[in-house]
């Protein structure tokens, strides 16, 4: 496709969504959304630019293969599960701290956020890698 | 108990650092020593539940009906350990036989993925971790199946997950009705449920749909038809692989589910089971002695001999269940061992076909032994671990006066032998059609090929020698399933016998 209005708008498009993803991952501890959502508008973003200009463009933008991106999401998982195993209790238990913040506020990070970006990561490959293999020629023999 | 999850977690583990390191020998390095290890964390599982009984993990420290329960009991650490022996023999066949380098770092991640998803159907207490385990595997294999892009795997592709994704929608089906008629989907927690409920026969829908999604699974009669039409495209390697593992998974579920929590209408059921049971037994019996083609023979041997198992579920003694649990691990090991020969014998004649080999037994005496022995255990010839995996199912029939299906199980085996004998015959005996070139150059055949083989076969022969103490276990966990009190008990009530 060469569309010169969707090339435009695929710069401006690229950002947001990009920003809804991160919203998304982090609203979705309590709340509709979480990683898969997240993981999943953010390898839209990339889609996007991939039909906007071609796929080969947007998997050499973006300097890191999917495979990189469900690797980095897998060993976010695997992170996740030490804290709670190293502080004595079972696997997957969830671990929290609160950090100060401005004024009065305090930020709570936990492991179940270190878990979601791990799923976001993971689910954002994936969802390049399926785009980039069904937009290749494939011979079968 | 955090070394309950090392199954699923050791894994994971590797399949990311086999895409990270993305080198042929690294991967190859990886996937052996990565098996290796695995098979020693199941061996200490396996001992740990030998010694001090049944293993439990609440994960996240969510208590029992809400949060994803792990356990090992005897039947899990079985199998936990015959896979773990399996993937190590394969791990190290894949080094010679998936040669192609850009293909090796692909395999063992997808190896690694196909055996987290079946660890972590052997371990889990719930029945939706265990749909989600049922959907790793069965992503990991059709990335296997389909691992060389000809056109014949991605017909046999096509086939295998189209029918098992039908599988996996009776499945769920399954799941949303359990959970909608009982409100709890952990496995001791429904097995508590259902024990005292007078109204337990309006559980046959749930346990009919999940009977189908098994079966599929587990390649029972009717429902085998995927099977025969992918297993004999792949590289030889990964049929060999999922020929000892993905059905048997297939059967654990039937029996973990049949004897944990949908034991109400057990008259239709067991009636029902074992009608099942003989059909598979003898269609797949008599499909694998009208071909000619190794690999054909063979799987649809892997239907027949899924038979057998479920005989043992559906005559529902201690005695039966022992019997069905022995049958599996001879058979994972046997059947196996059987597909890698037949790849050896490929690499040596060129070819699966019978009608195109020849002579192997003057070539190469060693690969005869090799064969003969997965060959007559699965025949059931004394003293191999088929002999008494077949002799324990056989008597506990006749003790539980169930002589239809005892009869076809003895007919069955003479079918199981006569395909034996015909790939004895026709590869080993035979001489070599005169059409196929003399001067066809033999392949040499190194010991890293045959030591998976040789391993197999000598666990094999082990099972047969010592069927005194495997019998034994394998009764206490057949024991173990039919009294499930200290299985809900130690689930739901963090009691550790």
């Amino acid at each position: 496709m060469n569309s010169i209005i969707l090339q435009i708008a695929s710069r401006y498009v690229r950002w947001l969504l990009l920003i809804f993803a991160v919203i998304a991952l982090l609203r979705g501890h309590n709340y509709p959304g979480g990683g898969f959502i997240g993981g999943l508008l953010a390898g839209l973003s990339i889609v996007f630019e991939g039909f906007a200009y071609s796929p080969r463009y947007a998997l050499d933008k973006l300097k890191f293969s999917p495979a990189g991106f469900i690797a980095t999401g897998l060993i976010l998982i695997m992170a996740s599960f030490l804290p709670g195993v190293l502080t004595g209790g079972k696997l997957m238990t969830g671990t929290w701290v609160s950090l100060p913040f401005l004024f009065d506020w305090e930020v709570k990070l936990g492991t179940p956020l270190l878990f979601d970006t791990g799923i976001f990561f993971a689910v954002t490959g994936v969802t390049l890698l399926f785009f980039f293999s069904l937009k290749q020629d494939k011979q079968w023999k | 108990m955090n070394a309950v999850a090392l199954p699923i977690l050791i894994p994971l583990a590797l399949m990311v650092l086999l895409i990270v390191i993305r080198s042929a020998l690294l991967s190859r390095w990886t996937g052996v020593l990565g098996s290796m290890l695995m098979l020693v964390i199941a061996i200490y599982l396996f001992s740990h539940v030998n010694e001090y009984g049944i293993l439990i993990l609440q994960v996240g420290e969510w208590a029992a009906p809400f949060g994803i329960t792990l356990v090992i009991d005897r039947l899990s650490s079985l199998m936990l350990l015959v896979t773990a022996l399996l993937l190590l023999s394969i791990s190290i066949y894949a080094i010679r036989f998936i040669g192609d380098k850009k293909e090796a770092p692909v395999f063992y991640i997808f190896f690694f993925s196909l055996a987290m998803g079946i660890n972590g159907a052997f371990i889990t207490g719930d029945v939706f971790n265990l749909y989600v385990w049922f959907e790793v595997m069965l992503l990991s294999s059709f990335v296997l199946i389909s691992m060389g892009s000809t056109r014949e795997q991605l017909k046999g592709g096509i086939k295998y997950v189209g029918l098992n994704l039908i599988g996996s929608l009776f499945f769920l089906a399954g799941i949303g009705l359990l959970y909608g008629k009982t409100g709890t989907l952990n496995m001791a927690h429904l097995a508590k449920i259902l024990q005292y409920d007078e109204q337990s026969i309006l559980m046959n829908s749930s346990a009919m749909l999940f009977f189908i999604a098994f079966g599929i699974k587990a390649a029972i009669f009717p429902l085998y038809f995927w099977l025969p039409a992918s297993y004999h495209t792949p590289n030889i390697t990964i049929t060999s692989l999922f020929a000892g593992l993905l059905t048997k998974v297939g059967v654990y579920a039937l029996i973990r589910f049949f004897t944990l929590f949908f034991v109400q209408d057990q008259v239709f059921w067991h009636n029902l089971l074992l009608v099942v049971a003989g059909l598979t037994m003898v269609i797949g019996g008599i499909a694998a002695s009208t071909y000619y083609e190794t690999r054909r023979i063979l799987s649809y041997h892997i239907i027949s001999q899924i038979g057998y198992m479920v005989m043992g579920l559906g005559i529902y003694t201690p005695l039966a269940l022992a019997g069905a649990i022995y049958f599996i691990m001879h058979n994972m090991v046997a059947k196996t061992n059987a597909f890698l020969v037949s790849g050896l014998i490929n690499r040596f004649m060129g070819s699966y076909r019978l009608k195109e080999v020849g002579g192997l037994y003057r070539q190469s005496p060693l690969l005869a032994l090799l064969f003969i022995i997965p060959a007559f255990a699965l025949a059931g010839v004394p003293p191999l671990s088929g002999f008494f995996a077949k002799f324990i199912l056989i008597k506990a029939g006749i003790e539980a006066s169930r002589f239809g299906i005892t009869a076809v199980a003895l007919i069955t085996g003479l079918l199981t032998l006569y395909s034996m004998i015909k790939i004895w015959n026709e590869a080993f005996l035979k001489k070599l059609p005169e059409n196929q070139e003399k001067d066809s150059p033999v392949v040499r055949i190194r010991f890293l090929d045959v030591l998976p083989s040789l391993i197999l076969g000598l666990v094999t022969i082990l099972m047969g020698v010592f069927a005194a103490p495997v019998f034994r276990y394998t009764m206490e966990a057949a024991n173990g399933l039919l009294d499930p009190f200290i299985y809900i008990e130690s689930v739901l009530n963090g009691i550790q016998p």
